[in-house]
């Protein structure tokens, strides 16, 4: 035994096998986890659910934070197909990433820490009530110098030239986003309080 | 340049390229330092060049600096150690040369892009032409294609040269996991509108490369930095480096699973993620406990000091940084409280300071001293060694402060942010507002500024260390 585990050949063969066991181990998950994710399944719901009513609150039988759809709530008062939620959905995504939010604010709890994470940001309570909400982050996104909301930090978000429509799209993004399934995170969150909210 | 000519004739093709790649892995370790301070005094003066150069930007160039200049480190290291390892020359030095340049221009055009143009439009050419606005991936598509190309000619290079000449366990290693490493990164390179899927690809290069393919790449370079500063035994260093591939893949692979807590994916990456991450720690200990030992068996006897200093602050670093500092956090039960806080910042710091920064500063005194031409960097060094010993406390000093400075407010913000105040917007400028955290700031800057002179004392030190007294010359003979 002790000759075995000296032997070059033997450690050899062992990194072979292991990394080739567990690279195929993540492939096979990975095809399941895709399929798991892919917009419109139980997890992440189709982009059309801007739609919709969403919440996030304790499910104590899983013993987690989770978000729930509830009924029609169109953003911006108009109800939009599919296509044309992801259409703008889409918009938001491709402002995120070049207007590079991400190396300011994290995103399902991932990138920078100098701003608020943005997961569940559509649900913040810091948007006041709901009837405001939209009209609110439309503002600060256009202009977050004059509607500055630095809780006393005075660490204020840049001008980032963000058109109405772009700040539409992020909105739209935002509101989607929240409606992801995040295994509980962040927890304890404090949701805006919703006309409906499940008890 | 006939002077420059002259002054590296004696190194061979590989190891003229090597010190292109160094030099400017240097110059990037400085900016690196340099975005990284003004976005660090950014969280203590907010106003601080506020619509300038945003923090944003300062930290964008912060992380990509320091990618970017542990991949030239790295692709200087093989290009040293190509053609002693495979013993031939290299196949195609002027294609080598050709990968450097273009992947020099595409570097310095990506920076003053993301210093002059900074953002975009809401659109696709955006993301083409300034940038992907992706954690440490942001660089814009047309520089990812020059990435990949750059990348091929350097696999073709290393595998045709190892072709050409032999094969040793350390070349073997070495160039599969380079397959690895180019593999994984065309993993980040689509759009996808969907967050989760769009997250879920760009951990398969984030994490596969810092937590899996660059870990082994650092092996391979350990083991022959081991070869050539204390002389270890060669069938020793590679049994050992087969131990730790089949530890760091067996753990690191699916230890993935731990950037899947929260994503959107399923809940079964919560056990597997657990679980495998768990275990990362283990081949950085293998690493620790077989460079200690070699070291002691051959009683410390070095023929680089510096070199050997840095190979051991680097399996330290390692072992701390990303085995115990990643440890800390990577179960789900605590990392739903300390993700996305600074407690994450303070392992990033010192698991890639450790890891990878010390790796590539050893290799920086092992290329330096062939290039003076001496056969040994230890006491007779002219100033008994007092710049790179200074050098060496002040980085390894300063990264530890910042650690733990930014730790304490991972703490702070773990608790206030999100176990009182439910991670709201106005919870998490309640944590940022805490005299605990602001006195953390303070003290990162301190430590961060140590760092910083300790940075300038390593330049200074390569570009003069050397063993006779007299004129500084790139290549000295002593007599």
């Amino acid at each position: 035994m002790g000759h075995r585990f000296t032997s070059q050949i033997f450690w050899k063969r062992c990194a072979v096998y292991v990394t080739a066991l567990m690279a195929l181990i993540l492939i096979g998950l990975t095809f399941d986890s895709v399929d798991k994710i892919t917009a419109g399944s139980e997890r992440v719901p189709d982009y059309s659910v801007i739609n919709k009513k969403i919440f996030y609150s304790l499910d104590e039988e899983r013993g987690a934070y989770g978000p729930t759809i509830g009924g029609d709530a169109p953003l911006f008062e108009k109800k939009l197909s599919s296509e044309e939620a992801e259409q703008i959905v889409n918009l938001g995504k491709l402002t995120i990433q070049a207007k590079n939010c991400m190396n300011c604010h994290t995103l399902l709890g991932n990138g920078a820490y100098y701003a608020p994470d943005l997961t569940k940001a559509w649900l913040d309570e810091g948007w006041i009530s709901e009837s405001i909400r939209e009209t609110l982050m439309i503002q600060f996104l256009m202009n977050p110098e004059g509607n500055s909301r630095t809780f006393g930090s005075n660490r204020k978000m840049p001008n980032l030239g963000i058109t109405e429509n772009e700040a539409k799209g992020i909105v739209a993004y935002l509101k989607w986003m929240s409606s992801i399934d995040t295994n509980g995170f962040p927890t304890r969150f404090k949701s805006i309080y919703q006309e409906g909210e499940p008890k | 340049m006939i002077i420059y000519k002259k002054a590296i004739d004696h190194l061979n093709k590989g190891q003229k390229i090597a010190i292109k790649y160094f030099a400017v892995a240097l110059v990037l370790f400085l900016a690196q330092m340099i975005f990284g301070m003004l976005a660090g005094l950014q969280f203590i003066l907010p106003d601080f060049l506020y619509q300038v150069l945003d923090f944003n930007v300062n930290r964008m160039i912060h992380i990509n600096a320091m990618i970017i200049w542990m991949l030239y480190g790295f692709i200087g290291s093989v290009y040293w150690l190509v053609e002693e390892e495979s013993g031939t020359s290299l196949v195609g030095d002027k294609l080598a040369n050709f990968g450097f340049w273009v992947l020099t221009s595409a570097v310095t055009v990506v920076v003053l892009v993301y210093l002059f143009v900074q953002t975009g439009t809401g659109s696709e050419a955006s993301l083409w032409l300034i940038n992907e606005g992706r954690e440490y991936i942001e660089a814009p598509r047309w520089a990812d294609i020059g990435i990949v190309i750059v990348l091929l000619i350097f696999f073709y290079n290393v595998y045709a040269t190892f072709s050409k000449g032999k094969w040793s366990g350390i070349s073997g290693v070495l160039v599969l996991d380079l397959i690895a490493l180019a593999g994984v990164y065309l993993a980040g390179m689509f759009y996808s509108t969907n967050i989760s899927l769009d997250q879920f690809w760009w951990w398969w290069v984030i994490h596969l490369w810092v937590e899996a393919t660059w870990e082994v790449l650092v092996g391979c370079i350990m083991a022959w930095g081991l070869i050539k500063t204390i002389n270890a035994k060669r069938e020793i260093v590679t049994t050992w480096l087969y131990i730790e591939v089949a530890l760091m893949f067996g753990s690191g692979i699916l230890g993935l699973g731990h950037h899947y807590f929260w994503i959107g994916t399923p809940e079964y990456w919560l056990s597997i993620g657990g679980f495998f991450s768990a275990l990362e720690p283990i081949p950085l200990v293998a690493m620790l406990v077989h460079a200690v030992y070699d070291a002691g068996a051959k009683s410390l006897k070095t023929t680089n000091s510096p070199a050997f200093a840095w190979l051991i602050a680097h399996v330290f670093g390692n072992f701390f940084g990303a085995g115990v500092w990643g440890f800390f956090q990577t179960l789900p039960q605590i990392n739903l409280y300390t993700h996305g806080t600074q407690w994450s910042a303070s392992h990033g710091h010192l698991a890639f300071f450790g890891a990878y920064a010390t790796i590539n500063i050893a290799m920086f005194y092992m290329a330096i001293q062939v290039w003076r031409g001496e056969e040994i960097f230890g006491k007779q060094l002219i100033d008994n060694g007092k710049k790179w010993k200074w050098s060496l406390g002040l980085l390894n000093v300063g990264m530890v402060g910042m650690t733990i400075a930014l730790l304490i407010a991972g703490y702070e913000q773990a608790f206030i942010e999100r176990a009182v105040e439910g991670s709201t917007w106005s919870g998490f400028f309640t944590a940022q507002n805490n005299p605990t955290f602001i006195s953390a700031m303070n003290w990162r800057m301190v430590f961060g500024s140590v760092m910083f002179i300790g940075s300038i004392l390593l330049i200074w030190d390569l570009l003069t260390i050397r063993s006779c007294p007299g004129k500084i010359e790139l290549k000295t003979e002593c007599t």
